[in-house]
């Protein structure tokens, strides 16, 4: 790893930069949660740093230390419960850097998915995970786990064997287009004939056009097709 | 009945098209078990897709946290299942990093002589799968028969054909057995003349080169943004290799090449594969060469980390406390956190992790290579057909066990 890339980031964000250090050739920068994008970003595109591998996005959890921090400062829930961190891999330069950032819980830091398409699926596990909202995230949603699952399982105060619920028919919206995928009355009918009373599209052509003879079907529905 | 032959031509028949959803997986036979896709088609071309995973999700992170650092090392086996040494090698040297040990020669050569094995495990599986998921089934059973040499000899030297759990902190469970290098003699052209049969079946075939080539391209800028490694990002020109970048172990005294592809599609990726064996029958003939025959396989000077020998357990009281302390308490690893990475048989196999010096990981955390391919499967496939979906998602080669962790 580089120290070039630390001394280059000290330069450039100064007083935003709250630690750096080098441990058996790891070097880690920590930065304030407001310019975690930028400096992501400068990570990314600055010549010398030239970080365009995104490596790995994840978050520690250290509920005893928020406890210390918010006992000293007298507010409940003040404490830095999270480390944030992102590592980073120059393919040109061959150097390594590992961003970390504080956070309360509750607390949202930017998403970086816009300057590395690979951060997208990471930052939902980090929310699946630990309960960290990624700002300006195009789609967070859980990754691993179900939609109804309780709480977050990476959390220390998560205990290992603590059972969930059971989950109910799901009715939620399906991804592709917000509509679940078969209900009754949509999808295709799976033989010639529809035994089902439908009150879809679908059901208008097959009664209207019941009668026809072929080569005058009626288009129902002039946006679904195809483009020519 | 109504007459189905007529003839579209004549007939101004304008059929309306309705885009169809499909629900692919998760028991699917192509998609290896463990994985959903809803697919969205228009005829039979794909317009949306989403990608569901998690189906295997059973919390190796959260289990790593319970027990002691040794006791990880099960867990690793069943991350990557067709290549599970190499997880165990990645572990392993990612807490040898944060403990600052510096293992022995003869186990640096032992674990690449057992990584690489796996490594052609791995990908033998991965080729042979792709080959029978689009009808040609001799190929399959060809390569898995290769892959019975392989794990023929890595039962003679570990004691399990696939869940090893054989690496330790600062060494390995045992010593080489003495047939080693025999028996490597033997295993290694029985593989590779496999190999060339079996490839041999399958690139003269029409059916198999129109599937794969052209089909799931991907330009290796993009598959850097996606941040992709190992086989899929080298199948598009990219030459990085951890073995390469940054040697670990004995890579830097090993004579091997890394092979790229040109266009990024399921074709390059398939030989990409395919000659990533053959490099590792290379490395493996080397270490047959330089491999150190006597010598200790685990380090000697960092009794607070590395079980004692039996023999010493069995006789001296230092062996015995020195045993049930590492055993109950676990090896206290120095607090700290590092990013140890290695090769694995998808892409740069990493491990996040941090001690606080207790004899219990406090967080151990993987970054699985497969999920990154995985991610970018609908950028991928978007205005393939549906028969696409299945050789390009061999080409991934997804491994549940990785993905879901």
């Amino acid at each position: 790893m580089s120290k070039v890339v630390l001394e280059r980031v000290q330069a450039k964000f100064g007083a935003q930069v709250l630690e750096t250090q080098s441990f058996r050739g790891d070097d880690t920068i920590v930065v304030a949660r407001e310019s975690w994008h930028d400096v992501a970003a400068f990570l990314r595109d600055d010549a010398v740093t030239d970080m365009a591998m995104f490596i790995d996005i994840t978050a520690v959890d250290w509920p005893e230390r928020a406890a210390e921090e918010a006992e000293e400062e007298g507010v409940p829930g003040a404490g830095k419960r999270f480390d944030l961190v992102l590592h980073l891999y120059s393919l040109g330069k061959g150097h390594r850097v590992r961003l970390k950032t504080r956070l309360a819980d509750g607390e949202q830091p930017a998403t970086v998915s816009d300057l590395w398409a690979a951060a997208n699926w990471f930052e939902r596990e980090v929310w699946d995970m630990f309960g960290i909202k990624f700002a300006g995230h195009p789609d967070m949603r859980r990754l691993l786990m179900y939609e109804e699952f309780e709480g977050h399982a990476l959390r220390k105060d998560y205990a290992a064997d603590r059972a969930q619920p059971l989950v109910p028919y799901r009715n939620t919206p399906d991804v592709l287009d917000k509509q679940a995928p078969f209900r009754a009355d949509e999808g295709m009918p799976f033989g010639r004939r529809d035994w089902q009373p439908r009150d879809h599209a679908w059901t208008a052509l097959d009664t209207e056009t019941a009668d026809r003879p072929l080569g005058e079907a009626v288009i129902v529905n002039p946006d679904n097709r195809r483009p020519s | 009945m109504e007459p189905t032959d007529y003839d579209i031509d004549e007939s101004e028949l304008d059929l309306p098209t309705e885009p169809m959803r499909l629900a692919m997986g998760p028991s699917h036979p192509a998609m290896h078990g463990t994985i959903r896709m809803m697919v969205e088609c228009d005829g039979e071309m794909l317009t949306k897709v989403d990608v569901e995973m998690g189906f295997l999700h059973r919390g190796f992170e959260k289990m790593c946290e319970r027990g002691t650092w040794a006791q990880c090392f099960p867990y690793t086996d069943r991350l990557n299942y067709v290549s599970p040494m190499l997880c165990n090698v990645g572990f392993a040297h990612a807490v040898e990093k944060l403990a600052d040990i510096e293992i022995t020669e003869r186990c640096k050569w032992y674990r690449v002589v057992l990584g690489e094995l796996a490594r052609i495990t791995d990908h033998l599986t991965c080729n042979a799968a792709m080959a029978m998921e689009l009808g040609a089934f001799t190929p399959f059973l060809w390569m898995v028969r290769a892959r019975e040499h392989i794990w023929d000899l890595l039962e003679e030297e570990t004691g399990a054909r696939l869940t090893h759990s054989f690496a330790r902190i600062g060494g390995m469970a045992k010593p080489p057995t003495p047939l080693l290098k025999a028996r490597l003699g033997e295993v290694i052209p029985a593989v590779r003349s496999i190999i060339d049969e079996s490839m041999k079946l399958l690139l003269k075939n029409r059916i198999f080169l129109d599937r794969m080539q052209g089909v799931g391209v991907m330009s290796a800028a993009e598959a850097v943004q996606w941040g992709w490694t190992g086989p899929t990002l080298r199948s598009t020109g990219v030459a990085y290799d951890v073995r390469k970048a940054h040697p670990y172990l004995v890579y830097d005294q090993l004579d091997f090449d890394v092979p790229v592809g040109e266009r990024g599609d399921n074709y390059d990726r398939y030989l990409v594969r395919n000659e990533e064996m053959y490099q590792s029958l290379r490395m493996l003939e080397q270490c047959v060469q330089k491999m150190p025959d006597d010598g200790p396989i685990n380090v000697a000077d960092r009794p607070e980390i590395v079980l004692p020998e039996k023999k010493d357990v069995y006789t001296t009281i230092e062996g015995t406390i020195q045993h049930f302390k590492l055993v109950m308490e676990g090896a206290k690893i120095p607090a700290g956190e590092v990013y140890g990475f290695t090769e694995g048989g998808n892409g740069e196999l990493g491990f996040y992790i941090v001690s606080d010096g207790t004899g219990t990981p406090y967080r151990v955390r993987i970054r699985p290579p497969c999920v990154f391919v995985l991610q970018s499967f609908p950028r991928m496939i978007r205005g393939h057909m549906i028969a696409d979906v299945v050789p390009t998602f061999g080409s991934v080669n997804m491994i549940g066990g990785e993905c879901d962790r």
